[in-house]
């Protein structure tokens, strides 16, 4: 049996897949011809960068928000002296570390499938050849991992949330809690539009769509959940260092 | 996802595909278009009644009945919300970019065709909710299109700010987000979906106006969608991020040491932006109907690209501009003074490349034209109020007066309405297929043009005599009396000036079914849309991708077989 011998390492298609030549969209005025899946992945990593920026523009402005007001001087009851009304919030601090350790182990296994799909698309077309192996490929559905591991992350901060109201910190406690709910809230809610995106790209799967289209599914929920990854470490260092 | 692959092959059939819910980008701006035009009669008739109550502020009106106080607040708070979002923001985006922008860079649709679709119906729905605040108990909000808290943030505080307000907030949210969903495919588009040879400074003038709006919109809309949600958490949960220790009606509120300055701060932020998310797209028609009709290249092609960019960069700079009645620090308030300043520069630079660009052409005065020769006047006439209100010593006396709603109507309402009239009367044929009548398009220009000016000329006069705005009645009040007759022609202005849109309409809907057939290149000009048929493909170009050789504004070429170079035309195609 003929043994298929690749030139270019497995382990290097993940950082940089081959695509096929850019006929297709524009950039620069280049293209205009009908779309490949090279320009499609392209296109789509554009408008992520695109979504990302509106996500940051969001969280900025909670964040100058949560800045301006912890640093605000109110008046106190008798209206008579300036007061500082922050308060503050005593965090579930193991709670919050064991789901800071759960999104990042997410963030790897949806690298891990990430590469993983955009090694079947760059083999796809070598697996057809009659008698050609490929080898043993890994038959983990990391993305499968991802999605637990991103329930098991909003289970942990439902259960911060919880937590928060056994120490008596609700939404409406202090400005502090209001921000600590707010924060958190809002970043569960992008958190889960990752989720629904992980739903569309094992949908794919399921309806038999070509695998250079669930590679461009994946590789943009990938991204995108390295975002949240991201983002959840500057929520926490936030709700930490200015506390 | 669909792509323009799939939108390629086959055009949808079927009335609800092809009409409701189609992909197609070119349908989808005339849903904006459409949608647009209604938000502008409901704006337009609540500012009318407006007009009405301040000269007969005891008249009972049919249908409204009598006007109190809290109704005159609820119509200041629609017409400027509606206007501003649903039309101002809405037609020329969401309505010209979709349907031109692709063509203009040759691509058959947008990038995103299925986000697109969604971001109409989500507009729509925003729409929606944002009317159905006129029909729930206490009516529609009475705290003005910026919201300011605590008014906004308390429902005790008046009649409408219950769920009026909930509703007026949560449209301006399903708007944020719709907006957030068009500017993500209006940029992606533009870098990613141009026809060969249309490199960046290649692409006309709109479509440069249309991407820098686009990034306005990106990292604006999201700041106020976040502003937004915390109006809606201290009104309905509890939190004070923006209500101080607050007593209404003699109970003292639950709330405490929040501050409405930093709603001030989040919704400018977003505010200022929105300006020019209104004006940009009217500035990029301007000079293309200004070159097209002045039978000459724009003058400074680069320095208008360049002039766009600056005003879109010093946009985010200087939101402090509408708030130095807040008493922030004089330094605060200086350094936003200068940044305002500044963007009189880019400004400056804009209107005098307009002027170079009529200056001893072979001027063609059709509608398009007149109406960007009236953005151009509007947009000068409207700016030099701009340098009085960025000055804080001046910007106190004034800022409460008719003053500023005078400025800010000339140059970001109806200079922008004056953008989308160029607009409309510019690609109607190409939209449509048939002319507009043009003796009605120049009755209209030329009454909307005078009426303007008669409406809000004199308000600046009305501002610097101390004529406060937001008051709904002012004819009892002893130094305004010798004000009444001069409210009373602008009154008059608006009455006829509204009842002169009616041939606006009257001229878009017969030339729809009636106007003569229009031919592929109805204005001479250059850019892709004119080199398809009228109306375009499914697909744009027919299945033919179109190959771009020349700028967007090669007329008047010594040498040229004609007084134009299409875009696609061969490369040997050329002048001396």
């Amino acid at each position: 049996m003929a043994t298929y011998t690749p030139t270019t390492r497995l382990d290097d298609i993940g950082h940089k897949p081959p695509e096929p030549p850019a006929r297709g969209g524009g950039g620069n005025g280049r293209g205009g011809e009908y779309p490949d899946y090279g320009a499609r992945l392209r296109r789509a990593r554009v408008g992520l960068i695109c979504a990302i920026a509106t996500v940051c523009m969001v969280f900025m402005a909670l964040t100058s928000a949560y800045i301006f007001r912890r640093g605000l001087p109110t008046l106190d009851d008798g209206g008579t002296s300036y007061v500082r009304d922050w308060g503050g919030v005593d965090l579930p601090w193991l709670l919050l570390g064991i789901n800071t350790a759960i999104l990042l182990a997410s963030s790897l296994t949806v690298e891990l499938a990430r590469r993983q799909v955009a090694r079947q698309a760059a083999l796809s077309p070598v697996q057809s050849i009659p008698g050609v192996s490929l080898g043993r490929e890994s038959r983990i559905p990391w993305l499968g991992v991802t999605a637990i591991l991103g329930c098991a992350f909003l289970v942990g901060q439902w259960l911060a949330w919880r937590r928060l109201n056994d120490f008596g910190f609700y939404v409406n406690t202090n400005p502090s809690s209001s921000f600590v709910f707010l924060l958190t809230i809002a970043h569960a809610v992008h958190l889960a539009g990752g989720m629904i995106a992980m739903v569309w790209a094992a949908s794919t799967s399921l309806m038999h769509k070509p695998i250079e289209s669930r590679r461009i599914v994946v590789d943009i929920t990938a991204w995108y959940w390295h975002f949240m990854a991201v983002l959840w470490i500057y929520i926490f260092a936030l709700l930490t260092v200015a506390r | 996802m669909a792509t323009p692959a799939t939108v390629h092959s086959h055009a949808p059939q079927g009335f609800i595909r092809k009409y409701i819910f189609s992909l197609d980008h070119k349908v989808i701006g005339i849903q904006y278009f459409f949608l647009a035009l209604t938000a502008v009669w409901v704006g337009m008739i609540l500012s009318l009644l407006m007009r009405i109550h301040m000269i007969w502020p005891t008249a009972t009106l049919p249908l409204i009945g009598d006007i109190k106080p809290e109704t005159y607040l609820a119509l200041m708070t629609m017409h400027g919300t509606i206007m501003v979002f649903f039309v101002l923001t809405t037609a020329p985006q969401g309505g010209f970019g979709n349907y031109v922008l692709p063509i203009q860079i040759g691509a058959p649709d947008m990038a995103f065709p299925v986000l697109n679709m969604l971001s109409f119906w989500t507009t729509f729905v925003a729409f929606v909710v944002m009317l159905a605040a006129f029909f729930v108990t206490g009516g529609p909000p009475l705290h003005g299109w910026t919201g300011y808290p605590p008014l906004s943030a308390i429902q005790s505080a008046g009649p409408g700010e219950a769920l009026g307000a909930d509703l007026w907030i949560t449209s301006i949210a399903i708007f944020c987000v719709a907006s957030l969903m068009g500017a993500l495919n209006f940029i992606t588009t533009t870098l990613d979906l141009r026809a060969k040879g249309m490199t960046m400074m290649r692409m006309p003038l709109t479509v440069w106006s249309w991407f820098i709006t686009a990034i306005l919109g990106l990292l604006a809309f999201g700041v106020l969608l976040s502003a937004g949600i915390l109006l809606l958490m201290d009104r309905n949960m509890g939190t004070s991020f923006y209500v101080p220790l607050t007593v209404v009606n003699g109970q003292v509120l639950a709330h405490k040491g929040g501050s409405p300055l930093l709603w001030q701060h989040l919704f400018w932020f977003f505010g200022h932006p929105e300006v020019y998310i209104a004006i940009l797209p009217g500035m990029g028609v301007a000079s293309q109907v200004l070159s097209t009709f002045s039978r000459k290249p724009i003058f400074g092609y680069k320095a208008m690209v360049y002039a766009m960019l600056a005003i879109g960069f010093l946009g985010f700079m200087v939101w402090g501009h509408h708030m130095f009645m807040s008493g922030m620090s004089p330094y605060s308030a200086f350094t936003f003074s200068i940044l305002t300043m500044c963007i009189g520069v880019p400004s400056a630079i804009k209107t005098f490349n307009w002027l170079g660009t009529m200056w001893k052409g072979h001027i063609r005065f059709q509608t398009p034209m007149l109406y960007a020769i009236g953005f151009v006047s509007l947009f000068v006439s409207g700016g030099l109020s701009g340098p009085f209100l960025a000055q804080p010593v001046l910007d106190i006396q004034l800022h409460d007066t008719a003053f500023v709603p005078a400025h800010f109507h000339l140059i970001m309402g109806v200079a922008a309405i004056f953008g989308i009239f160029a607009a409309t009367h510019y690609w109607f044929p190409k939209m449509f297929g048939r002319m507009m009548n043009e003796t009605l398009g120049r009755i209209h220009f030329f009454i909307t043009l005078a009426g303007t000016y008669a409406i809000f000329m004199p308000m600046h006069y009305l501002g610097m005599a101390g004529q406060t705005r937001r008051y709904s009645q002012f004819t009892e009040v002893a130094y305004l009396q010798k004000l009444i007759p001069l409210n009373t022609f602008i009154t008059w202005a608006a009455i006829i000036t509204v009842a002169a849109q009616l041939l606006f309409v009257i001229n878009l809907f017969w030339s729809l079914f009636k106007g003569p057939k229009a031919p592929d290149n109805p204005w001479d000009a250059t850019t892709l849309e004119w080199t398809t048929t009228t109306p375009p493909p499914h697909d744009n170009f027919g299945g033919v991708t179109p190959e771009v050789h020349h700028g967007p504004y090669e007329y008047g070429v010594p040498g040229a077989p004609k007084d134009f170079i299409m875009q696609t035309d061969p490369p040997t195609v050329s002048g001396h």
